[in-house]
Order: C-alpha cells, then sequence, then structure tokens
C-alpha cells in the first residue's frame, strides 16, 4: 500500500513538472499577439491588451503571474480560456472522447495483435510466416505515422473505386444526419482507417520485441526444465514461456504510449477528427497558450497513467515484484 | 553383458555447425546404462559431458547433427518426433540441470510445477496432485513441505531449488535420473546435502543415475561406475575402484594425480597435465590427447583409438594402452618430482595486520524511495596477521565475507571499523601519494580470468599497465614484461596477441604475470583456480608456489576449495557468516579441527579417492548458510551445530544466547564454547 | 558460463574485426541496407549535378516556365518525364520535384546524422559518468532522464518550433538530440555499471590507474559496438522525428525544404498527383529502412549471441 502511495506522490510530482515547463514553455515561445497584427483594420492596442488580459496570456504581465492564475484555475478544475475567449473546459469535453477512442482502440489491437503475431512468429521462427510479418514490421517501423495514412487513404479510395460504392471513409467520425444502426455502421466505416494507422505502427512495433522475449525464453534454462518433464515444445512455450515473455511488453506499453498519442495528432489531422491531436496543432497555430498547455497537462497525465498500469500489471504477472 | 540394460547408446555423434568451422562435441561414444546403478561421467569443460546428456533425454538445440542410436526398451529415440519423445522425458528419463536458480518458472509456484509434471504422466486430479508434491518435498527434506508448495521458486535458495529439481525427477519413478553438475553450482555443505539426496532419490525410485560432473571427488563417494570423456570421447570407463587405483590411460592417470586432496599432509608439486584440451573445431588427426600425452608415439597420430575391452570389465581407448602399465612403474610417466617441500624463507616481518575489522552494507529497503532501514554485516571483527613470505589462506562458503574482506584491504582507505596496517602503515592515515606507494607493493589476482583482461587490449599492453602508472621506462617496460611471460611460462613472442586468443590457463598466468610487474610484496589472490579446468589448475598452482620460493613474496589467498588450501597455505583462517570461527596453522587445523564448523567443513569435502570416501563417516550438517540479514543470535552457528545439539539445554541455551570469544585451543584459534579436542 | 567463454575463444582464430565484417556481410538485410544507404547518400551529393534545375524558387532556374505553360493540367504539374529534364516532374508552380526531393533528402539525413551523433554523445558522457561514479550523481541524473522520457517531447519540440524556426535549423537539431538521448543513456549506464565490477576494471582501479583513464582506456572502448548500434538506430529514429514535425509545419519550413515538409505539400494533391510525394516518401521509408537494416545487422555482427535485437 505504502508503495503505492510513493509511486502515486512521485507521479504527481512528474505530471506538476511535466505541466510547469509545459505552460512556462509555451508561454514564452508562442505569441498570442501576433494574432491580431497586420489584421485590416488594425485592431487598437488597448483593445488587444484587454481581450488578452482576459483569457490570461498578455504578455505584458509577468510570465509566472499568468502561470500562478492558471493554475490556481487548474486547481478548482478550471483550465482558462482559449485565445478566442471560449472555454477549454468545453473545447476539452468536445474533443476527449474523439481521441479516447482513437488511443484506447489503437493501443489495445496494437498490443493484442503485436502480441498474437509476435508469439506466432517465435514458435513459427523463420518459416513463411515469421518472414512475412518480420519483413512487414520492418517496413512499418520505417515509415511515420503520416505517410501511412496517407497510404491508407490513397488505398481506400481505390477499392471504393473498384467497390463501386464507399466502403472506407476518409473524413470525419461519421456522415451527418443518419441514426441508429446505420450511425454505428457508418461510424465503423470512418473508423477502420485512421484506427487502422495508428494501430499498424504499435503491431509492427509489439510484435517484433514479443518474438525477441519469446525466443530469449525458449532457450531458457526453465523452458527447458518443463520439456524435461514431458512437455512438448509448444505445450512448454505457450505454459511457461508465454507469460515469462509477456512481462517486458508491460513496460514497452508505458514507453509506446506516448509515441501513440503523437501519432494521433497526424491521424487526427488527416482524416479530420477532431480530437485533442488536432487542436493541439490548432493551438500552436494559434498561439493559443492555455489550450496548448490544457493538452500537456492531459498528455502528462495520459503517459504516467500509461506507466502506473505497466507497473500494475507487471506486478499481477510476477510474483517477484508483488513481494513487500 | 547378460543383465538388461535401462539404456543403451551406440556410436552416438554430435555435431554443431559453427563459425569457424564444425564442432564436434560427442565423437561415437557408446555407452550401456544399468537398472539401479550409478555412473559416474566426469570430464573437463566442453568435453562433451552436457551434450551427450542432453542427447539422451532429446533436448539439443535444433542446429545440433545427431547420428548414432539411442536405445530404451529397444527404441530407437533419437528417431522420435518431439511429440512421441516427450512421452518418455520425465517418466522414463528424468534429467536434474546445474543451475537450480534459472532452472524453475519464475511466475509459477513451486508445487503447480511439481504437480504439472505428475499431471502429463499419471490420470489424477491436480489436488492429489499438488497433495503428491508436497510428499514428494517431504521426501526431499525439505521443512513445512505442505506450506511451501505455495511458494514461488525466488522464495527459496540455491540448494532448496536444487531439491525442487530432485523432487521433479523423481516424481514421476523414471527409470533413468540424468544430472548434469547437479551440485556444482552450490557451496560444500549444501552440496554434500544434495548428493545425499540424489542417492536417496535412486533409492526411492530404483531408478539408474548418471552423474555427470567435472568432480572426481563428486563421483568417488557415490558412483559405481566411471566414464572418462575428453574432447568428444570417453576415453576410459570401468567399476570406479578400478579405475581409481589403476587408471589405464594416461589422461585418466594424469587427472587423477593432479588433484589436490584435503586428507593428505604433506606437500608436493602436483603433477601437471601440460596444455590445455584441444578445441572442438580443430581435432588432432589421431588420439586427441596426443598434444598433452606424456606416452606420446608416432602410431599416436595414425589413427583415432576406440574404446576397447581391458582387463575384463573396463574399456580403455589408447593406442597403447598394453604398455602405459609399464611405463607407469618405470617412473616414466608424470614422474612425481621430488618435493623440495616449501623452502620458504622465515622471517616474522608482519606485511599486514587487520585487527576487528568490521564492512557493513546498508540493507534498503522501497522501491521509489529507497531508505536504509538497517546494516548487513558482511564482515564483523575479523583479525589476521600476514608474515613476510608466508601464504595465509581464508577459506569459507560463498557469501561468508571472504572477497568482502580482500576489497576492504585493497581500498586502501579507513575501514568503517578495526585497523588495517599494510607495511606498518596504518591505511587511515595514508597521504595519497603514499597510498599509491603502497598499491605498487599489493596486487591482486582474481577468480575469473576471462574478465581479468581488458578483451581489447593486447596481452603485452595489459601486463604493461601498472609499470605505466609508475612512470617506468617504456624501454623498460618492454623487457620486463618479455621477462615476466617467460616467468609463467608463456611464450614473449605472444605479447601482440589479444585475450581472447588464449585459454583460461594461459589467462590466468597472464594476470599473474600483471600482478607481478612491479615485484610486488604481498599478492592477494581471490579464488585464483577455482574458474580453471582441473586439469590446468595443477599448473597454475605450481606455479604460484614456484613463485613464492623464487620471489618470496606473501600470499594472501581466498578460496572456497579446501583441498587448494590445504596444498598451497601455511596458515588458514577459516570463516562462517561475517567471522572467523577458527585459525592456525594449516596442518593443525586441518589434522584436528576444533570448532564444529571447520570439522563439518572438512567432512563434507568430497575426497577424490571411491575407497576413502565410501567408507569415511561423513558429517552433513542441515540447513543452509543463514542469511546475514539477520543472522542467528548467541554463536552464529547454532542452528547447524551438530555438537550442541548433543548436549545439555543448559549447553544449548548458552550457544543460542552467548556469542563465542576467540581462543587458543591447542595451538589454534578458536571460536566455539565447546571445542573438540583431540 | 565461463564453459562457454571458453570454447568461444579457443574457437576465434580470426581477428574479432574480421570476424565482425565476415558476419555483417553474411547478412543478407544488412548487406542490402547497406548498399540502399550508399545509394541513397550517392543521389543526395550527387543529385544536385545531374539536374539543370534547383530546388530553390527564387533562383532563375527554380522555376520552369516552359512546364508550367505547357502543362496538360494548366498551371504547373506536369507529370515525370525525362524529356523535359524534370525527372520527378514539376508541381504546382512549375519547381523541379527532383531537385526538390534531393533538397529535402540532404537536409532530413544530414539533421538526422548529427541528432544521432549528439544525442549518442550526451548518452555515453551521461550514462558513463552515472553508471560509473553511481551514489548520488547517480541519481539526479536518472532522474532527470525520467523527467525528460515523461515530458511529452512531440508536444514540446512543437512549441518551441517558433524558436528553432526563426533562428534556423540547427536549434531544431540541438532540440531533437535534446530529447532523444535518454533511452541510450539508460542502457549505457546499466553497462557502465556493470563493466565497472568487471575485474578488468578493478584491477585498473587497485593498480592505481586513474578515474580518467579508466573511463577512456577501458569504459568506453568496451562499449563502443553498443554506441556504433545505437548511434546508427537513433539516425532513423531522428529522421522520423525531424519529417514528422516538418509535416506538420514545427520543422524545417519553407523556402527550405525537407523530405517531411515536402509529403505536405504533396499530400493535398496525392490523389491526383502521386508523383508529388511519391518519390519523396518512397525515399524517406527506403531510407530509415536501410539504416534500421544497418543497425540491427551490426548488433547481431557484434554480439551473435543476443536475440533481443535480432532481426524479426
Ligand atoms: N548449441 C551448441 N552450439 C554449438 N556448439 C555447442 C552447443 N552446445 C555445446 N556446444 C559445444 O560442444 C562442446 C561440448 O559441450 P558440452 O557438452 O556443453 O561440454 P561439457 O558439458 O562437458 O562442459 C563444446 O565445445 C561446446 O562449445
Ligand atoms: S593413444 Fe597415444 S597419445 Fe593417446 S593417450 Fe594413448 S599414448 Fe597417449
Ligand atoms: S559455540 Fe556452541 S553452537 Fe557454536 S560452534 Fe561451538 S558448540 Fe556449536
Ligand atoms: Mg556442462
Amino acid at each position: 500500500m505504502g508503495f503505492i502511495a510513493k509511486r502515486f506522490a512521485n507521479f504527481l510530482l512528474l505530471v506538476i513538472i511535466a505541466t510547469t515547463a509545459g505552460y512556462l514553455l509555451a508561454a514564452s515561445a508562442l505569441n498570442p499577439r501576433e494574432n491580431f497584427l497586420g489584421r485590416n483594420p488594425p485592431v487598437p492596442e488597448n483593445t488587444i491588451n484587454s481581450i488578452l488580459t482576459q483569457v490570461n496570456m498578455n504578455d505584458q504581465d509577468p510570465v509566472l503571474q499568468r502561470y500562478g492564475t492558471w493554475v490556481g484555475g487548474v486547481v478548482k478544475g478550471d483550465l482558462g480560456k482559449t485565445i478566442f475567449s471560449e472555454s477549454v473546459n468545453e473545447e476539452f469535453k468536445n474533443r476527449i472522447w474523439v481521441s479516447f477512442r482513437l488511443l484506447i482502440l489503437g493501443s489495445i489491437l496494437g498490443a493484442v495483435f503485436g502480441v498474437l503475431i509476435g508469439v506466432i512468429s517465435a514458435v513459427r521462427q523463420y518459416k513463411f510466416f515469421d518472414r512475412t510479418f518480420g519483413y512487414s514490421s520492418y517496413i512499418i517501423l520505417s515509415t511515420p505515422v503520416f505517410l501511412i495514412a496517407i497510404l491508407l487513404k490513397f488505398f481506400a479510395v481505390f477499392i471504393n473505386e473498384k467497390l463501386g460504392f464507399t466502403l472506407f471513409y476518409t473524413v470525419g467520425l461519421n456522415t451527418p444526419e443518419i441514426s441508429g444502426f446505420e450511425l454505428f455502421v457508418n461510424s465503423l466505416q470512418h473508423m477502420i482507417l485512421p484506427t487502422l494507422s495508428l494501430t499498424l505502427g504499435g503491431i509492427a512495433f509489439y510484435s517484433r520485441w514479443q518474438r525477441n522475449s519469446m525466443l530469449d525464453v525458449l532457450g531458457s534454462d526453465h523452458l527447458r526444465t518443463a520439456r524435461a518433464k514431458g512437455l512438448t515444445k509448444r505445450q512448454a512455450l505457450f505454459k511457461h514461456g508465454l507469460r515469462v515473455a509477456v512481462l517486458p511488453m508491460a513496460t514497452f506499453f508505458a514507453y509506446s504510449f506516448g509515441l501513440l498519442i503523437a501519432g494521433a495528432a497526424f491521424t487526427e489531422s488527416i482524416f479530420g477528427w477532431y480530437g485533442m491531436g488536432e487542436w493541439f496543432i490548432r493551438a500552436v497555430n494559434t498561439n493559443d497558450i492555455n489550450s496548448v498547455s490544457a493538452i500537456v497537462l492531459f498528455t502528462a497525465i495520459l503517459v504516467l497513467f500509461a506507466g502506473f498500469l505497466a507497473d500494475v500489471l507487471t506486478a499481477a504477472l510476477d510474483p517477484r515484484v508483488r513481494i513487500r | 553383458m547378460k543383465k538388461t540394460l535401462v539404456l543403451q547408446i551406440k556410436s552416438l555423434s554430435v555435431t554443431f555447425p559453427s563459425e569457424s568451422g564444425t564442432v564436434n562435441a560427442v565423437r561415437n561414444v557408446s555407452l550401456d546404462i544399468f537398472p539401479g546403478e550409478v555412473l559416474g561421467v566426469v570430464g573437463e569443460s566442453g568435453s562433451g559431458k552436457s551434450v551427450l546428456s542432453l542427447s539422451t533425454i532429446g533436448l539439443l538445440p535444433n542446429s545440433a547433427r545427431v547420428s548414432g542410436e539411442i536405445l530404451l526398451d529397444g527404441k530407437n529415440l533419437l528417431q522420435l518426433s518431439d511429440q512421441e519423445m516427450s512421452k518418455h522425458r520425465g517418466r522414463d528419463i528424468a534429467m536434474v540441470f546445474q543451475d537450480p536458480l534459472s532452472a524453475l518458472n519464475p511466475v509459477q509456484t513451486i508445487g503447480h510445477q511439481i504437480a504439472e509434471a505428475l499431471l502429463i504422466h499419471q490420470e489424477i486430479s491436480y489436488d492429489d496432485a499438488l497433495k503428491r508434491a508436497g510428499e514428494l518435498l517431504d521426501e526431499m527434506r525439505i521443512p513445512r513441505p505442505f506450506e511451501r508448495v505455495k511458494s514461488y521458486p525466488h522464495e527459496f535458495s540455491g540448494g532448496m531449488r536444487q531439491r525442487v529439481m530432485i523432487a521433479l525427477a523423481i516424481a514421476n519413478a523414471p527409470k533413468i535420473i540424468l544430472a548434469d553438475e547437479p551440485s556444482t553450482a552450490l557451496d560444500v555443505t549444501v552440496q554434500a546435502q544434495v548428493l545425499e539426496l540424489l542417492k536417496r532419490a535412486s533409492q526411492l525410485t530404483g531408478a539408474a543415475v548418471v552423474l555427470v560432473t567435472h568432480d572426481m571427488g563428486v563421483v568417488a563417494g557415490l558412483a559405481d561406475r566411471i566414464a572418462i570423456m575428453y574432447a568428444g570421447k570417453i576415453v576410459e570407463e570401468g567399476p570406479i575402484e578400478k579405475v581409481f587405483e589403476n587408471p589405464a590411460m594416461p589422461y585418466t592417470i594424469g587427472l587423477i594425480r593432479s588433484i589436490p586432496r584435503v586428507d593428505e599432509s604433506e606437500k608436493r608439486r602436483l603433477v601437471s597435465i601440460a596444455g590445455s584440451p584441444p578445441s572442438p573445431v580443430a581435432l588432432p588427426p589421431g588420439c586427441a590427447f596426443a598434444p598433452r600425452c606424456p606416452a606420446y608415439t608416432e602410431i599416436c597420430d595414425s589413427k583415432v583409438p576406440d574404446l576397447e575391452a581391458f582387463e575384463g570389465d573396463r574399456s580403455v581407448a589408447c593406442l597403447r594402452k598394453d604398455e602405459i602399465a609399464g611405463l607407469v612403474s618405470a617412473g616414466r610417466l608424470y614422474p612425481t618430482e621430488v618435493t623440495k617441500g616449501h623452502v620458504k624463507s622465515t622471517s616474522d616481518v608482519k606485511l599486514l595486520e587487520v585487527s576487528n575489522l568490521s564492512k557493513s552494507f546498508p540493507l534498503l529497503k522501497g522501491n521509489v524511495f529507497r531508505r536504509r532501514v538497517g546494516s548487513v554485516y558482511a564482515v564483523d571483527k575479523i583479525s589476521f596477521t600476514l608474515e613476510q613470505g608466508k601464504c595465509l589462506a581464508i577459506v569459507g562458503e560463498s557469501g561468508c565475507g571472504k572477497t568482502t574482506t580482500l576489497l576492504e584491504v585493497m581500498n586502501l582507505v579507513a575501514p568503517e571499523n578495526g585497523r588495517i596496517v599494510v607495511f606498518g602503515k596504518n591505511v587511515s592515515e595514508l597521504s595519497k601519494s603514499e597510498r599509491l606507494a603502497i598499491r605498487k607493493d599489493l596486487q591482486i589476482v582474481f577468480q575469473d580470468p576471462f574478465a581479468s583482461l581488458d578483451p581489447r587490449l593486447p596481452i603485452g599492453e595489459a601486463i604493461m599497465e601498472p609499470m605505466e602508472v609508475f612512470s617506468v621506462s617504456k624501454s623498460e617496460q618492454l623487457t620486463r614484461m618479455q621477462e615476466l611471460l617467460e616467468l609463467v611460462g608463456l611464450n614473449p613472442a605472444h605479447a601482440n596477441r589479444f585475450p581472447s586468443e588464449f585459454s583460461g590457463g594461459q589467462r590466468q598466468r597472464i594476470v599473474i604475470a600483471r600482478a607481478l610487474a612491479l615485484n610486488p610484496k604481498i599478492l592477494i589472490l581471490d579464488e585464483p583456480v577455482s574458474a580453471l579446468d582441473v586439469s590446468v589448475r595443477a599448473g597454475v598452482l605450481n606455479l604460484l608456489a614456484e613463485l613464492q620460493e623464487k620471489l618470496g613474496i606473501s600470499y594472501l589467498f581466498v578460496s572456497h576449495d579446501l583441498a587448494v588450501v590445504q596444498h598451497v597455505a601455511d596458515y588458514v583462517a577459516v570463516m562462517y557468516l561475517g567471522s572467523i570461527v577458527e585459525s592456525g596453522a594449516v596442518a593443525q587445523v586441518f589434522n584436528s579441527p576444533h570448532h564444529p564448523y571447520t570439522k563439518a567443513l572438512l567432512s563434507a569435502v568430497p575426497i577424490p579417492d571411491p575407497k576413502v570416501e565410501k567408507s569415511r563417516e561423513r558429517i552433513i550438517l542441515e540447513g543452509e548458510l543463514p542469511s546475514p540479514i539477520n543472522p542467528p543470535s548467541g554463536c552464529r552457528f547454532h542452528n547447524r551445530c551438530f555438537v550442541t545439539k548433543a548436549r545439555s539445554e543448559t549447553d544449548q541455551a548458552k550457544c543460542a544466547s552467548e556469542r563465542p570469544e576467540l581462543r587458543i585451543v591447542e595451538g589454534a584459534e578458536v571460536s566455539c564454547h565447546f571445542p573438540l579436542l583431540k | 558460463m565461463s564453459e562457454k567463454k571458453l570454447n568461444q575463444a579457443k574457437d576465434e582464430t580470426l581477428s574479432r574485426r574480421q570476424l565482425i565484417v565476415r558476419r555483417f556481410f553474411r547478412n543478407k538485410s544488412a548487406v542490402f541496407g547497406l548498399g540502399t544507404l550508399l545509394f541513397i547518400t550517392a543521389l543526395a551529393v550527387l543529385g544536385p549535378y545531374l539536374t539543370p534545375w534547383t530546388w530553390d524558387l527564387s533562383k532563375e532556374n527554380g522555376l520552369d516556365f516552359n512546364a508550367f505553360i505547357d502543362s496538360p493540367y494548366g498551371g504547373g504539374l506536369t507529370a515525370p518525364s525525362f524529356d523535359d529534364g524534370h525527372y520527378f516532374g514539376t508541381s504546382q508552380v512549375g519547381g523541379d520535384v527532383f531537385a526538390q526531393t534531393i533538397r529535402g533528402l540532404q537536409k532530413s539525413l544530414l539533421i538526422g546524422l548529427l541528432v544521432a551523433v549528439f544525442s549518442t554523445s550526451i548518452a555515453a558522457i551521461v550514462g558513463a559518468t552515472a553508471g560509473y561514479l553511481m551514489g548520488r550523481t547517480d541519481k539526479g541524473l536518472m532522474w532527470l532522464v525520467d523527467l525528460l522520457l515523461v515530458l511529452p517531447s512531440f508536444l514540446i519540440l512543437a512549441i518551441l518550433s517558433r524558436w528553432y524556426q526563426s533562428s534556423g535549423w540547427l536549434l531544431l537539431v540541438v532540440l531533437l538530440a535534446a530529447f532523444n538521448w535518454m533511452i541510450t543513456a539508460r542502457i549505457v549506464r546499466s553497462v557502465s555499471m556493470s563493466l565497472r565490477e568487471r575485474d578488468f576494471i578493478r584491477a585498473a582501479r587497485y593498480m592505481g590507474v586513474p578515474t580518467r583513464k579508466i573511463i577512456s582506456k577501458h569504459l568506453i572502448p568496451n562499449m563502443a559496438s553498443l554506441l556504433i548500434i545505437d548511434g546508427t538506430l537513433n539516425v532513423g529514429g531522428a529522421i522520423l522525428s525531424e519529417t514528422g514535425l516538418s509535416y506538420l509545419g514545427f520543422g524545417v519550413r519553407a523556402p527550405d525544404v525537407s523530405l517531411g515538409s515536402l509529403i505536405a505539400e504533396g499530400t493535398a494533391s496525392a490523389l491526383t498527383y502521386p508523383w508529388l510525394f511519391m518519390f519523396s516518401g518512397g525515399l524517406l521509408i527506403l531510407t530509415v529502412l536501410a539504416i534500421s537494416l544497418i543497425g540491427d545487422g551490426l548488433r547481431d555482427a557484434f554480439d551473435p549471441g543476443s536475440k533481443s535485437g535480432r532481426k524479426s
């Protein structure tokens, strides 16, 4: 119990530092004033100042003071105002589920299929399955997410053309003005490509590590013991190897989550999903300090939560960690 | 051969493809195994013992190419698929592996793993299997067996895990138990327990045991028959007494004579076999032993000798097998050097004085914020003195604090507690330059010759490194380096080769040369031969003795091997759990030990002589070395001591509560309330 | 353990370097990677001499007005053809895609290489210091590593894009390196920690060899293989990060180009005018693929026993 509490305290500290760094960097690198310059007719200096002060982004106020105001709000659950004087909380609520849908599906599918393919590849080492997926994952890991997304889009359009009707949608969450079962199917059709583009990398990543970890276990002494007891190679692998080999994946899960979030930014903007990633890009481009900081906070929490989850998972699987 | 065989190996050969050519791991081995017997297979590392046992149980890696036959009930096991073979594994043939720490699945309970072995071959319920697992643990003398089935392997010590492995092996009452170095990774006192259990296992199940080991002493006490392997071949085979008493193959003769024995009191130079075992990719054309054989003649290169019957129930693979006995009796093979005795300079100048030295390590807890929750005393108030030209040995089981003691001396900084005086100077008062000056006279040789040399530095440069620190001129360095190589018996022309081109024994010679570069007064030796092959150990030990005679250096020698200590040391200090329990002159301590632990330790060391080993009475200690984290109260040894158990309750209470002081008993220093007397 | 080592040692009749080279060249994927990378590098270096056009639109030979006028699509955008010297076609405004792609390739390769050199050096220094000295130094440095690992580096880089876009791409290199060294540093640290306890380092300490010399003479040379492998793989990672940022407009920016910004420009009309992003995309994949094949080939060659890095 004390262990978990301490872990949590450390996490909290890291979140605070990460967000502080995020806010301060955003406040000094982004220049909201820029948004009002060069307009025609020019916006009077006073107006700009009052707008900026109202959203707590006036660069004429000391940065620490603005930070203090922002933190005061965050502690009460208020993430501040966007540069367009709207509530960050509202924007957050509208967008978070869009991203969650992608992230949760992406991380789970990536891990599950990756582990599965890794295991099969290890069992059939150097066979056709192993080689095919091996080379594919090499290529996928060498391809940036945005290229995967673009290529998928390409491919989808091609298929749609061949089929003569739209199987894959490439923009948005769903077609407006439909409901019921139709909406469900339509949403699925919209979801396939973004999810796939985010998942492919994960699958490639996990499958490689899982395969190697499995092969390491395959050569381990305790697996030899299991076979000496009378298990066949395959039985030994599944009964004894799998659980030990999956252990390190928990750590990778934590590491790769950060990558996944970055990947979501690309996917969302390419497929026109208005999620957190797309918001972030827009916020940086519009010098929206508060929105940027909110997203940094959100990401830090997610990454750390993934790390926490990985620890819990490891402890559940590995009795050696469980003691004390 | 009228008796029925349990297993018959016929002309088995195993090769592996490798970067540098084909590895001939096992060459044309034929072996019969009879029901209920204990067969010892002895050979040095790389001689093919493990490959032989793995091929018997069908667990060779895929890259292995196997030919020949292994017959079980008339069925050739080599032709079975993995699935068919798995029906025999565990049920007919079981195996105990060398490293008990990694041999069990870390994430499953002990009970589950044993139960699984039962469920694979028997139609019983899981609950019954678990119950049976408890019974098996009980048979393997594991305390509170029915609770311990719920434990995970990491909660067990090495010795306990090896018992679990034996329990696993006997679970299905197999016909054969293969034990590959089952006690090598364990301490002597624990090794004795495990070997005892192995014997018990074979009695319980009537299984034949194939005991694979590099240790002649281990087979001597246990085996009925012995097979000696060299470079993948069995070179001699027969009833154990006959082979030990009257070995017929030159390699066997040399091997048996090269082993120091703990039960022999006079010092002698050991017989040493020249060179080192051949590489399995580049074997000599005829007899593989030819390059090292003192009986070599040209015929030996003509063909690979077959294992042929010899004197009835034995067999030998030597082309000159009938002439060897004559050569031996004429003293032409391995002539025993006339013992000069150790002519040591006698002087009582004290080079190193350690008194009341203690060293503790912080005991940490917690993963995120580590904090100190206590101290572990690795070394607790020990004192010893090293005199000029003498050899003081510190013996004890792993973890008793030997290496910590050495490192404390080598650090040359004020110890946590106590005093270290080197060459008359107290180390806590040293200036930086004085410390460096002392380093010149105080050198160390580590256990593992493979780790002691930087793989990226040619050996010549490695030897010159200490001279560089003391700014010896380059030309002087070069001449000295060549001198040193010659001194330790290596070719100076090889100075620019890399460590990887040398064998273990040669590397240890290089390390010794490096340590001698600055003419030190004290050489600290941390288990200098225990990582070496049996047949090259004698050479290094002889070198050390020779150097001491020539150069008059003092040795501080640390070892767990009492036979080696008996052979090289003048004085010995026995350590148990961080303290010295007995010290004195070697002859005295070894001949009449006063401390119960010393006695037990001596008794646990296997003696490479079946007659002695099988007849002597042994004291087998219970339990294992307690963890220094919470050492027993009173006398640290009291929970394992056989002396206190036999005494009255008041005496027992005294042992359990009062820590005995060191005192002089019959000329030795002993820390025991009730020392054993002559 | 030592049994295996012993036998390996005896088997080693070839020198270590020869063995590594032989193992590397026996690995078909690695050789393919090396060949590809050599080709790509040659293309990046020699490319500008192969075409009369230049990437810089403000230069005289940056825009092809003929192509602009003649295009069947109207307004630039001629398909790849050898006849008019536009091997990769032309862009909307009549710029030569080949010249731009080569420029982008140069930029991405250069950034990748520099980032890898910087981040691997930082990792080596920090990791070796932490691992060899241990104690407080180690704790402090590792805390920093942990912190940098949880910072959403991609977001931070995007935020900071304003700075490096105004002060040139070298700052981008520095920032990419600053967020890229942590995992390697951890590995280097754990290797240093185990090397530190190896007897040959201990022996050197007890011989009185000074710390600085131990690190430079024993520690670093014994980690050379690790550093080479990681350095190589870091090049690929850095290229991916750089192109990602550039794709979103947070990296290399017009007028200069990188593979990422080229792809970004090309995607808008990717479906109709595939040549706009096809070549830059293809070269990007090929480059990163070649580098990771080489990296894994090196790992196999240096350390044939380890499966944890073996190719899938
Ligand atoms: N999987 C393998 N691949 C290649 N060579 C091997 C393999 N296993 C063992 N060998 C080689 O076979 C020889 C015999 O090995 P081994 O049976 O393990 O010796 P021992 O058990 O007697 O020490 C050694 O030279 C060893 O290097
Ligand atoms: S065959 Fe020759 S070389 Fe081999 S052991 Fe016999 S005498 Fe020695
Ligand atoms: S003091 Fe007691 S327990 Fe300790 S060794 Fe002597 S007799 Fe045994
Ligand atoms: Mg072995």
